[in-house]
């Protein structure tokens, strides 16, 4: 890497500090774009003129990093920082930069501007060690969530705490309170209540409707969002008393008499909205200690899409449960399904009530997707409606990739967190990483015409053959293994000896068995193969054939594998594609789809590699190898990821593979490869072909060698 | 089942004839607490009664060991236990030469020694054990019930009294360790899970002697560790470690000590998913 030294290091004795002018004309050049003839270079010049060399430089060069990122920010970076340099030191400008720009990632130019502003927060945060980061704690809490059951909440930071009631915001620090276990706490109980929020219905009724009611439609919005504080506190306190207790005791002073109603079980969103109307009129402050904000226009847009996209889903669920009891009297009645709550008495997990589903009177089967689904949709709207419960044939099966991928785009709250998966990406100028910067979706490889598969097996259908013979010789032999102390048979040579030995006076061995013995190849594979647009024409046909050779000659051997292609245009798609999932048999699906690989778009590796390990790493296996196919450096749409940006996320992503225990290799037709390949995968893990015509030959042989 | 029914099981029962035991047959004399969930008891006698081998599946620690052991006593056979591993073989099963001074011994394996008694041979976790093992499995499994011993040139017939019994987990999900169709499809499938929130409450306080109170919050506890299951957790708490945690209790350790060292570090190594559990124990305690 080339970055430049930090500013505490000993400038070199030649170095003296740049001229105003020298300034002026570096800034020129690197902030242009946001230049006019109005706001020149030259008041920035100015100020960085003063500073010593060491500070130039830092200044300069951070000021390069974020003008990739936006120029603008880097402008008001430039502004901002001689005064903040004479103040910080180098550890925390360096903070105070990384935190400007990961808000800029998160919410955009006006926050960072804000930070950019503020240098002397930046000290104070660090100087404070209570504060406790969302960063560090979003797993533990989203596991939290998770336990706590019902729909899955994504944890996302934002200035305010508050739900949209798919994601929970949660302030990206906690230090409100004194020590790190408070601070924590406060985030976990945050959670639960806007988890709860969701959970107990907060909002089933028109929220903004109700506030436009009071002629301060604000200060309503802030009591009721109190009130219902305390109406879930009370609730959640059957479930989880641990919780509620600690809670409690954050509350201070005696509860007004009239907020009384609402610590009853039976408390619904109504009881709170009715309190609001009483006690709005007088002079009356609720502090809550969670500080908790309401968003009902969000969360109302949320929520509507939501139960549309539950109702459809329900009824296609039916249709197909209609299917699989292949009734053919589906249209006579109008409902025939009756959903009805099953006995309450096992109902301790709070709202978890079971439901039977009945058909013309006779129950049947939930399954647990089903079942899911009913309790997102009584959570929406109370009870399951009737319509609900009238199968839609229309809507059901053909669940093709292009269809959903066209219903992923459309709902607003984001697509299904199941199908999209969210990675970092290893900036190299910040020396961080950029959080959940990737957005990845796994898709189908649309099936293409088997007649490939046929012809490439036919036109090698030699070196096939020949391919298996030596992989059969791979194959983990039965071996005999003598001289055992216990095992299925008599080693006759050893009794025999052992026998004389007796004879002669000395002692009996006790190595007298044969045991068979079977080396298993304990190992599982994962390739990657390069979808990009580059790989058009005969590239793509070369992969093609060598994924077919090398499906071939791995069935025979044994060994567990999967195939990912991977492609995509931006970090907001990133796309890999299922060739073969590692439980699945190499039969004529994975042919159309080995048949069925086009090049795509661009390749940005790293989110890719980071996904694939993650499937990789689920497998259990004792040797785990993760075999690249590629054509070139990774590369993206726009400047961003292209060169040596690119090439240190791919790098930093194979690290973290490699030190979860996988073994990273490629497969390369770049002749200039060997001047990134070394630096991303190591001197040795990396191999040319240099012709493509031999590609389909080679993997296998590859891969031979590689397992040997 | 009705009383006739129950009565022609009895009859049926005691016209097996009792023999004789060697003294490493475990014939359990005191009845294991065993708390019936629906109507496994009366499909495993039936099934023991027309000699058909049997298969558990169910998650580890929700009872299926404890049925065995509960089901031996009552139809007062001994029950000999095999906990599969990867290194067993069939040998393992069946017996092997040994050497002595002088000469070589055959040795019955615990297979053998259940078919001779006449004994319920229980095969744990029988995925993990080699292939190979199938080869004694299947002829004892079908109509046959023969266990052929190469090795010694003897062909065993099994007696009506013997069972074969397998257990199996279903959620490993590795490709490799399945049951083949061949082996299943000569069983009869009984299915256990976590029982009921409410009888799995009874179950933790009986085996443990806890209050109600603690034993119904352990169980709430263990349905949130249950829907951990897929975003870091291989797998729910078992009843098992709920009762571990319900008996530590029982001595007097804080809960959520007691659910940290009985729960929590028994179900993962990972720092995030520990606190996560942990955090949970303390919200429900």
């Amino acid at each position: 890497m080339n970055s430049l030294p930090p500013f505490s290091d000993p400038a070199p004795a030649a170095a003296t500090r740049l001229g105003r002018h020298e300034v002026e004309a570096r800034l020129d050049r690197l902030l242009d774009p946001v230049l006019s003839s109005r706001r020149t270079a030259a008041p920035l010049a100015d100020g960085v003129g003063l500073l010593g060399r060491a500070e130039q430089d830092f200044l300069l060069h951070w000021a390069t990093v974020i003008a990739r990122t936006n120029i603008e920010l880097a402008y008001q970076f430039v502004a901002a920082a001689p005064a903040a340099l004479s103040t910080l030191s180098t550890q925390s400008a360096e903070a105070w930069i990384i935190e400007a720009m990961d808000v800029y990632d998160r919410e955009g130019l006006h926050g960072a501007t804000q930070i950019l502003a503020n240098p002397e927060a930046i000290e104070r945060d660090l100087a404070n060690t209570a504060a406790v980061k969302l960063d560090d704690v979003a797993k533990v809490l989203q596991l939290v969530l998770n336990g706590l059951a019902g729909r899955r909440i994504r944890i996302e930071a934002a200035p305010r705490s508050y739900t949209d009631t798919e994601t929970l915001y949660l302030p990206p620090r906690m230090d409100r309170a004194a020590s790190l276990e408070a601070n924590f706490f406060l985030y976990k109980a945050t959670a639960v209540l806007l988890w709860a929020q969701t959970r107990h219905g907060t909002f089933n009724v028109d929220l903004e409707a109700v506030c436009a009611g009071f002629p301060d439609d604000k200060r309503a919005l802030d009591l009721l969002s109190a009130l219902e504080s305390v109406r879930l506190e009370a609730r959640i306190a059957g479930t989880l008393p641990g919780l509620a207790r600690r809670m409690k005791a954050l509350r201070s002073g005696v509860l007004d008499h009239r907020l009384t109603v609402l610590l009853d079980e039976s408390a619904t969103v109504e009881t709170s909205v009715e309190v609001l109307r009483r006690v709005y009129d007088t002079p009356f402050e609720l502090h809550d200690p969670y500080e908790i904000v309401l968003e009902p226009a969000r969360a109302s847009a949320c929520r509507s899409a939501r139960i549309r996209r539950d109702k459809m889903e329900f009824q296609s669920a039916l249709a197909r449960l209609d299917d699989e009891r292949s009734t053919v009297a589906a249209e006579d009645s109008e409902a025939p399904y009756q959903l009805d709550a099953a006995d309450e008495q096992t109902s301790m997990h709070s709202s978890n009530t079971r439901y039977v589903l009945q058909r013309d009177g006779e129950p049947v089967p939930v399954s647990q997707e089903l079942a899911k689904l009913i309790d997102s949709v009584v959570q929406d709207l109370g009870t399951v409606p009737d319509d609900y419960l009238i199968p839609d044939a229309s809507l059901k099966g053909d669940e093709s990739p292009s269809r959903q991928e066209a219903e992923n785009e459309m709902v607003p709250g984001g697509p299904e967190p199941a199908s999209v998966f969210f990675y970092d990406e290893w900036d190299y100028l910040r020396r961080h990483y950029r959080k959940n910067w990737c957005v990845l979706r796994e898709r189908e490889t649309p099936p293409g015409d088997t007649r490939f598969v046929t012809a490439t097996l036919a036109k090698f259908s030699a070196q096939i053959a020949q391919l298996k013979r030596t992989f059969e010789l791979m194959r983990g032999e039965e071996r005999l293994l003598k001289r055992q102390p216990d095992g299925d048979g008599i080693d006759i040579d050893a009794l025999l000896e052992a026998y004389g030995d007796m004879r002669a006076g000395t002692e009996l061995g006790t190595l007298l068995f044969t045991r068979r013995r079977k080396h298993e190849r304990d190992l599982a594979v994962m390739f990657m193969v390069d979808m990009s647009g580059s790989t058009k024409g005969w590239i793509n046909q070369a992969e093609r054939e060598a994924l077919v050779m090398l499906c071939e000659a791995l069935e025979v051997l044994g060994d567990r594998y999967a195939i990912y292609g991977f492609s995509g245009m931006t970090r907001k798609r990133c796309e890999t594609y299922r060739i073969k999932r590692f439980d699945e048999h190499y039969g004529p699906l994975v042919h159309q789809r080995i048949a069925g690989i086009q090049p795509q778009d661009y390749t940005r590796m790293g989110a890719a590699i980071r996904h694939l390990t993650t499937l990789l790493n689920s497998v259990q296996a004792r040797t785990k190898l993760l075999i690249a196919l590629s054509d070139g450096k990774p590369d993206d749409y726009g400047s961003e990821y292209r060169g040596e940006y690119g090439i240190e996320d791919t790098r930093h992503a194979l690290i973290e593979a490699h030190r979860s225990g996988i073994k990273p290799f490629c497969i390369t037709i770049d002749n200039e490869a060997r001047e990134y390949l070394p630096h991303m995968y190591g001197a040795a893990n990396w191999t040319l072909v240099d012709d493509v015509a031999r590609l389909p030959l080679r993997v296998a042989n590859i891969y031979q060698r590689l397992t040997t | 089942m009705g009383s006739g029914a129950i009565e022609r099981v009895n009859s049926d029962l005691a016209a097996l004839s009792p023999r004789l035991l060697e003294p490493e047959a475990r014939l359990i004399e005191r009845e294991p607490y065993y708390e019936p969930v629906g109507e496994e008891i009366a499909l495993f006698q039936a099934a023991y009664l027309s000699c058909i081998p049997v298969l558990l599946k169910g998650p580890t620690g929700c009872g299926k060991t404890r049925f065995m052991e509960y089901m031996a006593w009552r139809l007062k056979r001994p029950l000999i236990t095999v906990s599969c591993h990867d290194d067993l073989t069939a040998s393992d099963l069946v017996g092997r030469y040994l050497i002595t001074s002088n000469e070589t011994v055959w040795v019955d394996g615990p297979l053998t020694r259940a078919v001779r008694l006449g004994a319920i041979c229980y095969l744990d976790e029988v995925v993990e054990a080699r292939k190979d093992t199938t080869v004694v499995i299947h002829p004892l499994a079908d109509d046959r019930r023969i266990l052929p011993i190469d090795k010694h040139g003897e062909l065993l017939t099994a007696p009506p009294e013997f069972l074969l019994a397998l257990s199996y987990n279903p959620g490993y999900q590795t490709v490799l360790k399945d049951l083949k169709q061949s082996t299943r499809q000569r069983f009869i499938a009984i299915e256990f899970n976590y029982p009921e929130a409410h009888l799995e409450a009874k179950i933790v306080a009986a085996e443990s002697g806890i209050d109600d109170d603690t034993a119904r919050k352990l169980v709430q506890l263990a349905h949130m560790t249950r829907e951990l299951k897929g975003s870091g957790l291989d797998e729910g708490a078992s009843t098992r470690l709920l009762v571990h945690a319900a008996k530590l209790m029982g001595r007097g350790i804080a809960p959520h000590t007691a659910c940290a060292g009985a729960i929590a570090e028994a179900l993962t190594d990972d720092r995030d998913m520990l606190r996560a559990v942990n955090e949970l124990a303390a919200s429900v305690f």
